[in-house]
């Protein structure tokens, strides 16, 4: 007799990607545009993502340590958080300020609702919208990029569409503006996009819904320059990298279209009706909060089902 | 021909025994045969211990309908009729034979008479063979169909697509000729219509060895299927061979299909050539624990320990043994298991492959409700489960579920989707029972009440 053997239920294989690898994916397609916040805005931009991925990590670390929980940092989806928090902040933000927004993202928004995986809303997203509004001076106080003479002179070139135009789309593509650290280069953002598509961490479905209709929407609103537009702001980061967090966007193909669009509406909206900023971080995490309905209104259809009433 | 084709997983393929022609093992020395290696009812023992018994001998006859009979697979001395605890884990009562290493054939060996369609069906229920392919449903059951104009094809399972597993390219790399018979018996008998193989296009060799029965009969097609588990699965195959859906708690019959796996028809054929029933059985042996992993032929009975030490013995410690591949194989407590009817596999997977990792929270991704062959959402099935939402479950057709466990394998989280699955079709069939049950009081009360008006 052999009773050393382990019985357990099949499959007794696995496939190889695991959730820190899809993580670390996403960092690695976070990259470029890391590379290319430190070419624009320098160094700092290096040190506010280093320091607000670290926070992030420790915070999660200090929170499961003090409620004697399983740590879960290995899975590096806080890694993750910090960085896109401090991509979608000024090159001139205020150390501590930041913090502070991690604190708020990793200790409000991820884990009092129970960690990775049962947040409503994307933490990194909501801790922008806590910083917008607790320091909205310091948010708003768009840094330049350096070195650049040529580089678009308003604050952010969505705030004065009229600036937009096709004759600074090179400056606009390559984030020759003024802006937050991780969303000016259009360039190094589809880079990213391109690796995640490829690597399959993520479907085109709701980044190309979410920018198609709201330069549409745009467009049917009045705006002056809707497809320019869709190059400023933070739409492509937004889209790319924020609309897409798994646990706060649909399961299902169909569930994925209705919130892309749903995205670019309401950003448009948001972009032709009001002066706030932050149109797409607002769009999307309202998007964020009707998910649960949009999964159970998509169910996929069961092979040969019948249905149930 | 069929544009779109069910979704599943890629799993490693681990082919390792494909060009390993079997060998057959030594006699072993007692043989355990249980009486239970088919759905449907136990065959009943017409052996008593002590008698002698032959090689092909009838030592359990069919228990019912659907049921099958056995044979003895060595030949020697019943030792005992015996309760002994199978992977299932229910007892069962089994026929130990004593081997007296001489493999005599039963003297009442000789090819069936078959003229027509009933001697065809009475010769496979004879031939003890049953679905091969794992499932272990009695083969004759399956091809006792009312109306054969309802059969407009018979799809001959050769996907294989469990990693490991070899003994079905095995067979149409060896039973090519047997397989032909198999064709030109259900073309006779079964007025075929259409006979189409199909094969994963990772077994070209097997596609050249069929192929050129398609240039013989013009029934006959070979359909070369991507590499994707479960592509051998019968609702899959018959969807990515003929395009239809069979809908639910109706039979392949229903959408004119009736699957059978390559290794059944060539054991039908064999019997009907030769007389000799299914006594034997092609296995691979494989897994990173074995020393010589390959194929071997073996008596229906032999213990798993009969095989592996056939195979060089361990080369480490094995820490999970399994009956069949590893996506639905089914881990056993120890080696002195027998090799069954339906057995196309055992593998002794060393302690590096045997410990699946631990779950992690689910990160909502939607990969298994992507990967799910069936259209089912398993992350979902998973949160009504752990609600006890009975309701739910149904509405999500857990009871669909054909536990491939392609969700599990691909789930990134690690999470045990197929195991929850299991668990949520018993919770939503007890959820069912109870519904009936109290349909039926209600029907009766309102009978009751009409009664008395």
């Amino acid at each position: 007799m052999n009773e050393n053997v382990i019985g357990s239920v099949s499959p007794h294989i696995r496939g190889r990607r695991d959730t820190k690898a899809i993580m670390l994916d996403v960092i690695i397609a976070l990259m470029p545009a890391l590379v290319a916040a430190v070419i624009l805005f320098g160094f700092r931009a290096l040190l506010l993502t280093v320091i607000s991925a670290g926070v992030c990590v420790i915070c999660e670390y200090a929170w499961e340590k003090a409620l004697k929980k399983e740590i879960t940092i290995g899975d590096l989806s806080a890694v993750v958080t910090g960085i896109i928090l401090a991509f979608n902040v000024p090159a001139t933000m205020p150390i501590w300020k930041l913090i502070f927004g991690d604190i708020a993202a990793i200790i409000l928004v991820k884990m009092l609702f129970g960690g990775i995986g049962c947040n409503f809303v994307n933490p990194a997203l909501t801790g922008r919208v806590i910083l917008f509004f607790s320091f909205t001076a310091d948010m708003t106080n768009y840094a330049f990029p350096k070195n650049t003479v040529d580089a678009l002179s308003s604050a952010t070139p969505l705030a004065v569409q009229s600036e937009l135009s096709w004759a600074n789309f090179l400056d606009l593509f390559l984030g020759r503006h003024g802006g937050v650290i991780g969303e000016v280069c259009t360039l190094a953002i589809l880079v990213g996009f391109v690796y995640l598509v490829a690597r399959k961490v993520i479907k085109p479905i709701i980044p190309l819904t979410f920018i198609g209709s709201e330069i549409l929407f745009a467009w049917l609103f009045g705006a002056e320059a809707p497809v320019l537009s869709a190059f400023a702001g933070g739409l492509m980061f937004g889209a790319v990298f924020m609309a897409t967090d798994y646990v706060t966007s649909p399961i299902t193909n169909k569930g994925k279209l209705i919130y892309g669009i749903g995205c670019g509406l309401l950003t448009a909206a948001i972009r032709c009706f009001s002066n706030s900023n932050g149109g797409v971080s607002f769009a999307i995490l309202l998007m964020n909060i009707v998910v649960p309905y949009l999964n159970d209104l998509t169910r996929s259809k069961p092979f040969g089902g019948v249905k149930v009433k | 021909m069929i544009g779109s084709r069910l979704k599943g997983v890629k799993v490693p393929h681990m082919k390792n025994t494909a060009g390993s022609v079997p060998r057959v093992i030594d006699t072993p020395k007692t043989v355990t045969i249980p009486m239970s290696m088919h759905i449907g009812a136990p065959a009943t023992p017409v052996v008593k211990v002590g008698e002698t018994v032959k090689v092909g001998q009838l030592i359990a006859e069919a228990g019912g309908f659907v049921s099958s009979p056995i044979y003895a697979s060595v030949s020697g001395k019943v030792k005992k009729l015996d309760d002994i605890l199978v992977s299932s884990g229910r007892f069962v009562k089994a026929i130990v034979i004593e081997a007296d290493g001489a493999q005599e054939p039963w003297e009442g060996i000789a090819p069936p008479e078959v003229t027509d369609f009933q001697s065809f069906i009475d010769a496979v229920k004879k031939s003890g063979v049953v679905g091969l392919g794992g499932a272990g449903f009695p083969t004759a059951v399956k091809l006792s169909v009312k109306d054969l104009n309802q059969v407009e094809a018979f799809i001959i399972n050769g996907a294989e697509c469990e990693p490991y597993v070899t003994s079905d390219t095995r067979t149409m790399l060896d039973d090519t000729d047997l397989l032909w018979d198999g064709v030109q018996l259900l073309k006779k008998y079964m007025n075929a219509k259409r006979i189409i193989f199909g094969i994963e296009n990772n077994k070209p060799e097997c596609v050249k060895k069929i192929e050129p029965f398609a240039q013989k009969e013009a029934i006959v097609e070979v359909q070369k299927l991507p590499p994707m588990y479960p592509q051998g699965g019968e609702k899959v195959l018959i969807y990515n061979t003929i395009g239809k859906t069979v809908p639910e708690g109706k039979l392949p019959l229903d959408v004119g299909a009736i699957v059978l796996n390559c290794t059944t028809l060539a054991a039908i054929a064999r019997y009907i050539k030769t007389g000799m029933p299914l006594v034997s059985k092609c296995v691979t042996v494989d897994g990173s624990a074995v020393a010589e992993p390959q194929n071997v032929i073996a008596p229906i009975g032999t213990p798993m320990a009969d095989l592996f030490n056939f195979c060089g013995g361990f080369k480490s410690e094995p820490k999970k043994l399994l009956y069949g591949g590893p996506m639905m194989g089914i881990a056993v407590p120890n080696v002195n298991v027998p090799i069954l009817k339906n057995t196309n596999a055992i593998l002794a997977l060393d302690a590096k492959d045997a410990v699946t990792p631990a779950p992690t929270a689910c990160i909502r991704c939607g990969t298994c409700v992507d990967v799910c062959p069936l259209g089912l959402m398993p992350a979902e099935i998973e949160v009504a489960f752990r609600q006890k939402d009975a309701a739910s479950l149904d509405k999500l057709k857990v009871n669909l579920c054909m536990e491939c466990g392609s969700c599990a394998f691909a789930c990134p989280a690690r999470r045990p989707l197929v195991q929850t699955n299991k668990l949520a079709k018993s919770m939503l069939s007890a959820y069912k029972a109870v519904q009936k049950a109290e349909a039926e009081r209600k029907a009766a009360k309102n009978k009751e009440e009409e009664a008395v008006k």
